[in-house]
């Protein structure tokens, strides 16, 4: 487990995207900037869509191990774990 | 044994004194005594230094610093307590004095002491300010949770988070939330996730109970996890009403754990209306752009410039014609400036030439047949032809005499 945080905050694209839109609002861009403003607003638009409806729902539970690595399993994996202590290990690092 | 008797038995200040604390230690070796605590010194040797009273007497009370530094809270003025200790006299005053080895707290309480005194310094320390808060993502990609992996905590937490975001991705990890080890159980966990750095928010909380119950988020070791995370923190303990050093130090307090779900995540369907509604809106305002400026193409088609295209050039052709007007005007000026001034330089050079001189009465004698210019009188022989120039004609001679 140690995929770091990569991806534009949503929220960060969420305000370029409101600042695009209220650029283009104003009606001052050259028809050159306005257009490559569209552009980059369809891709954010486009990229704040996806992060809200491609996400698929995961609820991890992470353990340490004693030799002071990490494990995470799925919570549901993990429920029926503690019962009898053989869980499948979705991951190790 | 009277002050007359002659068979006085005399004792020194120190025999007497040592008398005394026999007496004093042998009977008071093992005491608790119940009083108000006064006047108290933390000396730098480490050391206590009070007084025990009530409303009629005092004590004098020390704690040694091998002794007080198991204590869990610090004693301040005011503060009733029950203290363990001998009795005992400290010789160089004369003063009898309780030796404390133990000092329980009563009244407020001894947890809600450790918990002001804790707040007070971590305050002072500067845990709590506003400066070190750091920003709660507004959307977290990973979510992670430490909490009591059977807790109704988390039960809420999950809960809520399905109700605004389905596809959120949650790690929990699950620690131990009272009792022994729960304190260093949770600073752990907090330091883990710091180490992986695999979520972008934490939730760190419990269930209500009584201030025992969470007692392990009133812990230094706690409050330190959470100011030393660089991933923000979320507290989210017990009732409402109870607050904890954790809250304090967190990020952001959240009242409940599903308060704290609450605050952790928008709903979903609210982002994605407002995400559809800037992407109609990024549409509309460029295809209005566009519909603006072909209008302004329009009236730029229509405008004089464009319809009456050589009408631009008469203005600059009438400029020309004054130009070359001028420009003629100017050059015969020059012209005749140019013709006097040669002619008056003729009329110089006219009085200094020969043609001038001849015309005063000299004359020029060249010698023949090469009709050089004759200089000296030894450039011809006698003989030889000359011809002599005159203002009008000339005259042809032989030389008859030649002399210097």
């Amino acid at each position: 487990m140690s995929q770091e945080i990569k991806e534009v905050p949503f929220e960060q694209a969420l305000k370029k995207l409101e600042t695009i839109v209220e650029n283009l609002e104003n009606g001052e861009l050259s028809l050159d900037e306005a257009l490559k403003q569209y552009e980059e607003g369809v891709r954010l638009a486009d990229t704040c869509t996806k992060r809200l409806t491609e996400a698929e729902k995961r609820v991890e539970v992470l353990m340490k191990l004693d030799s002071g690595k990490f494990k995470t399993m799925s919570f549901e994996d993990e429920a029926r774990s503690t019962k009898q202590e053989s869980g499948k290990k979705k991951k190790t690092s | 044994m009277s002050p007359q008797d002659d068979k006085r038995e005399i004792l020194s200040v120190s025999d007497l004194t040592r008398n005394i604390r026999f007496i004093l230690e042998e009977n008071f070796s093992n005491v608790w005594v119940e009083g108000e605590i006064s006047n108290f010194k933390f000396h730098t040797s480490g050391h206590m230094y009070f007084a025990l009273k009530d409303e009629t007497a005092q004590i004098q009370c020390v704690m040694f610093r091998s002794e007080n530094q198991r204590l869990s809270f610090e004693p301040t003025d005011g503060v009733k307590a029950l203290c363990f200790g001998r009795v005992s006299v400290y010789p160089v005053r004369g003063q009898y004095q309780l030796y404390v080895e133990r000092i329980e707290p009563k009244g407020v309480g001894v947890l809600q002491l450790r918990f002001e005194q804790l707040k007070a310094k971590l305050q002072k320390e500067g845990l709590f300010d506003e400066t070190h808060k750091k920003e709660i993502p507004y959307l977290p990609n990973r979510i992670g949770i430490v909490t009591s992996i059977d807790g109704a905590a988390l039960r809420d937490i999950l809960h809520v988070i399905e109700r605004r975001f389905q596809s959120a991705h949650l790690v929990i990890y699950p620690v131990q939330v009272q009792g022994e080890g729960a304190a260093e159980s949770l600073a752990g966990a907090i330091e883990d996730f710091n180490v992986l750095r695999s979520v972008d928010v934490l939730i760190v909380g419990r269930g209500g109970g009584s201030i025992e119950d969470l007692w392990a988020f009133n812990e230094e070791i706690v409050a330190r996890a959470i100011f030393n995370s660089t991933i923000p923190v979320i507290s989210a303990v017990g009732h409402e009403v109870d607050f904890t050093i954790a809250d304090f130090v967190a990020d952001l307090r959240a009242p409940t754990p599903s308060a704290a779900a609450e605050l952790v995540l928008p709903l979903r369907e609210d982002l994605i209306l407002r995400t559809s509604e800037l992407k109609s809106r990024l549409t509309s305002s460029t295809l209005n752009l566009i519909k603006t400026l072909k209008q302004e193409l329009k009236l730029l088609k229509e405008s004089r410039g464009l319809k009456d295209p050589l009408g631009i050039f008469d203005i600059q052709f009438q400029r020309l014609d004054e130009l070359k007007k001028n420009m003629s005007a100017t050059f015969k000026s020059f012209l005749r400036l140019k013709k006097e001034s040669f002619l008056s330089l003729l009329g110089k050079l006219e009085a200094l030439g020969p043609i001038a001189t001849l015309k005063r009465g000299f004359s020029v004698t060249l010698k023949l047949p090469e009709e050089k210019v004759i200089t000296a009188f030894n450039r011809v022989r006698v003989g030889d032809k000359i011809k002599t120039k005159l203002s009008k004609g000339f005259l042809i001679s032989e030389v008859r005499e030649a002399h210097p």
